[in-house]
């Protein structure tokens, strides 16, 4: 079992939880993530890994209540214990073995959409920690759903809101927010990692692809194991069926078939008799708060 | 009775049973398993022991059987196997013990396996368990995946008074027992779990969600943990595709996952979480006992089921009994049949599968006859499911991770058969991540045999 020992509402139906697992906390680096089941009828739902502390054992995870599952996690408070915390899986980012004379050469921009920033906030962290200085855009539908902001703005140099209604930062998408930092702000870079719902990170990556800037996205397909056996994470990455769980999750953004690996997100939407089902993974673009709805 | 013929087993209606989940055949009583047990000659030179990976005392536990002395014959199983209650269920008994046993000859063979199962489920009934060892030697032994190989060499190793945990990356324990084999074949909460906990009672402790060459490694367990040597029974659990076009559309699954979620995750319960594409008419792809597990469990989950294969029934490499009960539930068979593409609608599901009928041609150097396409036999058959069932080869995760581990080019662990000895010192391995996907029963052997080299390392260290 394994204890929840800090729990917060970041935004209305946002929640960050501290999870005692010391063998994840030991082994684990930005950009992987865990499997978590919270109980014996549970299913294993893919996390990505928010922060985590070593010395106390615990690593932090963010999630959105989008069906039956993250709601039920949810109704988990401070001392209840998930049955299983598995991990860390998948690849870490590929900054974490880049040596710091390497990336200070690189002008590094973040973006990050809805509770996609969660992930965003260990890669951006690690950076500070190492002396590198990088820019951060967060993106959402409104002012409740910016999570992470002040935490953000400690560990990024320069840290952009964008929200749809205009109702805090920019008014726009992430987009929008990118070609004015580059084509009004006379900004340069020439690496972007962007996280959060795919359509996002499709458009992101078509304009990336015109700006011609290196993208780095981190996929979050259906999972069951999370370890490589049975590929309900496949996807297609520049015309190779690629693994998410164990050859990702992150991937170079213009190889990626997005609208095949949002197609196959849609599986078990419409499935019959499961009225939880359909509520399960929600329109994550509706509801997730991405910033790119219009489109 | 009639001994040239074995005492039929009782099974559930094939009408029946295509509609639950429930075990298929449903085992001897004390009378049958009697009846049975005096069918055995006693042979002095008993030639169904060579032809078991374990080497089962199969006279010995037979006799006591006969007698009545079910406890007794127990005794003489859990000498050899830990896992019994399964290995009478899962073994292939017509190419292994019962092949050999001289009754075979004139009429049918003992029936070995049925035997060795009533004495498991004989003693689970009346709450028989392992003893465990009086005394720990204190020597640290891990093992690495909780499937057949890596819970035989555990438990062996606990018998001989190692301290043994074992390292699994699921949730639950068993490895294929678990997440492949269905409920029908192998009952998971009766069966699976009691045969986990007899080698818990000897004093082996299990760890789950423990991802070996991602949560820790090898060289960490053996350098900062104080194991002082590792066996890894990780298997072959990395899925096959074809590479046709179509294939990543909605409604294509591996056999591994739509096994996994239907077994572990409990699929077919509307009482579990998980959910499952259950489809109405489901191509299972492929002809080894895998394609088999999915297509009886398509099957029960309401669907009309093609199993596609693209030789002929003779090669079909699942066990007889598998395809019988599969034909008898009403599977249909389309063999000689290779697919080309999978279709696809306009909003990427499944809509059918393109085919081609094939014909066996010349003996290639393995001696199999290849299968090769027969001109402008192109056909298409309507379908919303399509289940991959080509076979599995080893996950590279640990091989990639510890240092000095050779591996060969299938990417299979290489190790000493009668020793399970790897390149590197200390390490030990067996079953699928050594051979590719293999038996139940072979992994045992190897879990065994590796069990025995460990001790003989650790007693001349």
């Amino acid at each position: 079992m394994y204890k929840i020992v800090k729990k917060e509402t970041l935004a209305p139906n946002i929640y960050l939880m501290d999870i005692e697992a010391p063998r994840v906390a030991k082994s684990c680096y930005p950009g992987q993530f865990v499997i978590v089941k919270m109980d014996e009828k549970g299913e294993r739902i893919p996390l990505t890994i928010c922060d985590y502390n070593r010395d106390l054992g615990t690593v932090t995870i963010v999630f959105q209540t989008l069906g039956t599952s993250t709601k039920r996690m949810a109704e988990y408070e401070v001392g209840d214990s998930y049955r299983d915390f598995s991990g860390p899986l998948g690849c870490k980012s590929e900054l974490v073995d880049e040596s710091d004379e390497e990336l200070r050469k690189k002008h590094i921009l973040f973006v990050a959409g809805g509770v996609g920033t969660a992930p965003v906030y260990p890669q951006v962290k690690m950076m500070k920690e190492r002396g590198i200085d990088v820019d951060c855009v967060i993106g959402a539908r409104n002012k409740d759903l910016i999570i992470l902001e002040d935490e953000m703005k400690k560990v990024a140099k320069n840290v952009y809101v964008a929200t749809d209604d205009g109702s805090y930062g920019m008014k726009g998408n992430v987009n929008d927010c990118i070609k004015d930092l580059v084509q009004n702000q006379g900004k340069q870079y020439d690496l972007v990692i962007a996280i959060g719902p795919v359509i996002m990170m499709k458009f992101v990556c078509i304009l990336t692809k015109e700006l011609g800037i290196k993208t780095i996205v981190s996929m979050n397909p259906i999972m069951v194991d999370g370890t490589g056996m049975c590929g309900a994470c496949r996807l297609t990455v520049g015309n190779e069926v690629k693994f998410a769980c164990v050859d990702g999750p992150e991937f170079d953004g213009h190889l990626v078939d997005f609208d095949e690996s949002m197609k196959r997100q849609q599986m078990y939407k419409t499935e019959e008799g499961r009225a939880a089902l359909k509520e399960k993974e929600g329109d994550t673009h509706k509801n997730g708060g991405c910033g790119c709805s219009d489109k | 009775m009639d001994v040239l013929k074995k005492v039929p087993v009782r099974e559930q209606d094939p009408k029946v049973r295509a509609t639950n989940f429930d075990e298929v055949c449903l085992g001897y009583n004390i009378e049958e398993a009697k009846e049975e047990a005096s069918r055995c000659l006693k042979c002095k030179n008993p030639k169904c022991v060579d032809g078991c990976p374990v080497s089962i005392d199969i006279p010995g536990f037979i006799k006591e059987v006969e007698a009545g002395n079910i406890e007794e014959a127990a005794k003489v199983i859990g000498q050899y196997s830990a896992l019994p209650a399964v290995c009478g269920r899962v073994c292939p008994q017509e190419t292994q013990c019962e092949q050999r046993c001289i009754r075979g000859i004139k009429g049918e063979a003992v029936s070995i396996g049925k035997l060795e199962r009533f004495v498991a489920d004989w003693s689970r009934e009346n709450n028989i368990k392992p003893e465990p060892p009086k005394e720990t030697n204190g020597k640290k032994v891990a093992v690495i995946g909780s499937g057949p190989a890596g819970l035989t060499c555990a438990g062996d190793l606990a018998k001989l008074g190692y301290e043994v945990t074992i390292f699994e990356a699921l949730h639950e324990p068993g490895g294929v027992l678990v997440y492949g084999i269905p409920e029908f074949r192998l009952p998971k909460e009766t069966v699976v779990k009691t045969e986990i906990d007899n080698v818990k009672a000897l004093g082996v402790k299990i760890e789950t969600n423990v991802v070996i060459g991602k949560s820790t490694t090898i060289d960490e367990l053996m350098e900062e943990e104080g194991f002082q040597a590792v066996f890894i029974g990780s298997g072959a659990g990395l899925p096959k595709f074809m590479g046709i076009p179509g294939e990543n559309a909605n409604g294509v699954f591996s056999a591994n996952e739509y096994l996994t979620r239907n077994n572990l995750m409990k699929a077919f319960d509307e009482n579990y979480d998980t959910p499952i594409a259950k489809g109405k008419k489901v191509a299972v792809v492929g002809g080894g006992n895998v394609a088999m597990d999915a297509a009886r469990t398509a099957l029960r989950l309401g669907a009309q089921v093609y199993i596609i294969y693209r030789r002929s029934e003779s090669e079909l490499p699942a066990r007889v009994e598998e395809v019988h009960h599969a034909k008898e539930e009403g599977v249909i068979f389309k063999l000689l049949t290779n697919p080309k593409e999978i279709l696809v609608d306009e909003k990427g599901w499944v809509k059918g599968m393109k085919c081609v009928e094939m014909e066996l041609g010349e003996p290639d150097a393995s001696g199999r006859r290849k299968p090769v396409e027969k001109p402008d036999s192109e056909f298409e058959i309507e379908l919303d499911t399509v289940i991959m069932s080509l076979g599995t080869s080893p996950n590279p995760l640990i091989s990639s991770t510890t240092t000095g581990l050779e591996t060969d080019k299938r990417r299979c662990i290489v190790a000493d058969e009668k020793n399970g000895q790897t390149s590197k010192e200390g390490v030990f391995a067996g079953g699928d991540a050594v051979t590719g996907a293999a038996t139940v029963i072979l992994a045992m052997g190897a879990g065994k045999a590796a069990a025995k080299g460990i001790h003989e390392y650790l007693s001349n260290k």
